[in-house]
């Protein structure tokens, strides 16, 4: 399963991608208990701002403000979430302008099919809906990310192929003592070739226990698949200094990790929790440096 | 006698079905429903915490353990004579204001249960004075408080101090847990300890009220 757009974004060599919202909107005002995604319609500038500031940042795909957006935590009728998945998409494509790509994010549903609590028809008609109102906000691709029960990360592959978008589904890997398992237990082989399977255009690993347990976790990936590799890492470990939540890797120690991390076989790179356009443009820097 | 080892191996594989039957078995066979609790299930959700921590189970693992201990667990039950609770204790747990997380939180219910205790669930995003009324309501003797977010974390010191002021520190012991959580950081928030993982959570949770 191949897609154009993959392959011409991939054809160039590495491609960066955006890091952290959340934490950039907190930074813009966003209150405690309110969910981002819900700044897509309250607040469309400031989230276009973050956008925006991944975009001059260098990132060559951009994402949405949309990883929660789901029927579940929004805890809603169907219209607000439409409405806020397609506001999402349309805020990033305005940053995006011609060159840069968007791709509309997909978070998990936070329910666990093992309990119960929720059913495979309620995931499958709930990523439906996400994934159909990002692609009528003309995202050019959709992101599945931070998911670990591999059953839920098919139904949001399937449901997100179905809008014929390219898909990049991703798991994180924080579990175990060599943080290579998915909270459910999944790993990187069988996180690989069950995405695949379901469809995924790009497979990886967003998110997790810091860009140095990451490499590992990419390699595996990239053993067992011929589809290009999509990472993600957390810039360590969040520290807390005066109640104030401090991530210790710096935006030049996290572009260190770049050249490895393509070596071992990522295609597409970015930053989850703790990063923000400096990494970015970092890593830019190293990309974009003759023998950097 | 092979029933108890079998109701055992039943809990640690998560066969629900086969754990209430040779329950049932155990009951007929006239063992003593402490007996079977005491020798079956609690070693055997036990076993299960010990594989979740060596990385030989993952949560499905356990939450289908749980599940088998709760099939057990409701056979017996009414079979416990009174004055003999089946209870190793009572826990008010909840996710905390502002975050809306609650798998890590419904894990260690399930565990907790597993083992013994009697859980009220509040559920996510539970305000400071929503957790007070409930400690004065259910009056337990442990409150457990989970967040997934280094940006709601904060919402837990501002439980805890609720709880302070409304002078029900002393009756409750706290528990938190969750990924940006670590031991310093729990007793930064004024709580009584942090658990790692929802194994760690129940033996934690032992420890709080004085069993074992």
């Amino acid at each position: 399963m191949t897609s154009t757009l993959i392959d011409e974004l991939v054809a160039g060599g590495p491609v960066l991608t955006d890091g952290a919202w959340g934490t950039q909107m907190i930074a813009l005002g966003l209150p405690l208990g309110v969910l981002p995604d819900r700044w897509n319609l309250s607040h469309p500038d400031r989230v276009e701002a973050v956008a925006r500031s991944y975009v001059d940042a260098g990132s060559r795909i951009i994402l949405t403000n949309t990883f929660q957006a789901n029927r579940f935590a929004l805890r809603e009728a169907s219209g607000d979430v439409v409405a806020i998945n397609r506001a999402g998409a349309e805020i990033s494509r305005r940053a995006a302008g011609e060159l840069v790509k968007v791709f509309g994010s997909i978070g998990p549903s936070n329910k666990m099919l093992i309990t119960g609590e929720i059913d495979e028809r309620e995931l499958r008609e709930a990523f439906s809906e996400q994934a159909e109102a990002l692609a009528d906000g003309d995202a050019d691709g959709i992101v599945i990310e931070t998911m670990s029960d591999l059953a839920e990360a098919t139904l949001a592959v399937q449901a997100a192929k179905a809008t014929g978008l390219p898909v990049v589904a991703c798991m994180t890997f924080d579990t175990g003592k060599q943080k290579s398992r998915t909270m459910m237990g999944v790993t990187p082989e069988q996180a690989s070739d069950g995405l695949a399977e379901a469809g995924a255009d790009v497979v990886g690993a967003n998110c997790g226990a810091g860009i140095d347990t990451v490499a590992p976790v990419c390699a595996a990936i990239a053993a067992v698949t011929d589809l290009p590799v999509w990472i993600k890492a957390n810039a360590g470990v969040p520290e807390l200094v005066d109640r104030e939540v401090v991530y210790h890797t710096s935006p030049t120690e996290f572009a260190v990790h770049l050249e490895g991390l393509v070596r071992v076989g990522a295609d597409f790179i970015g930053g989850c929790c703790g990063t923000n356009p400096d990494f970015i443009a970092a890593m830019s820097r190293v990309l974009h440096t003759p023998d950097g | 006698m092979s029933l108890l080892p079998e109701l055992y191996e039943a809990v640690v594989i998560g066969d629900d079905d086969l754990a209430a039957e040779l329950t049932g078995e155990c009951i007929e066979a006239g063992l003593a429903p402490q007996t079977i609790i005491d020798d079956a299930l609690i070693p055997a959700m036990a076993e299960a915490g010990r594989r979740f921590e060596t990385d030989e189970y993952f949560v499905p693992d356990l939450i289908m353990s749980g599940r088998a201990i709760k099939a057990g667990l409701a056979l017996l039950s009414p079979l416990l004579g009174a004055g003999s609770s089946s209870h190793a204790g009572s826990v008010v747990i909840a996710t905390v204001q502002g975050d809306l997380h609650d798998i890590g939180k419904n894990l260690v219910a399930v565990m907790l249960e597993g083992a013994g205790f009697e859980v009220v669930d509040l559920g996510t995003d539970v305000a400071p004075e929503e957790m007070v009324a409930a400690i004065r309501e259910h009056r337990p003797q442990l409150v457990g408080l989970s967040a997934l977010l280094t940006t709601t974390m904060l919402s837990m010191p501002a439980t805890i101090e609720a709880i302070e002021a409304a002078g029900l520190r002393d009756q409750v012991k706290v528990l938190i847990g969750g990924p940006p959580l670590n031991e310093e950081r729990a007793r930064e928030f004024g709580a009584d300890a942090y658990a790692d993982n929802a194994n760690a959570a129940v033996r934690a949770a032992f420890e709080l009220v004085g069993v074992k």
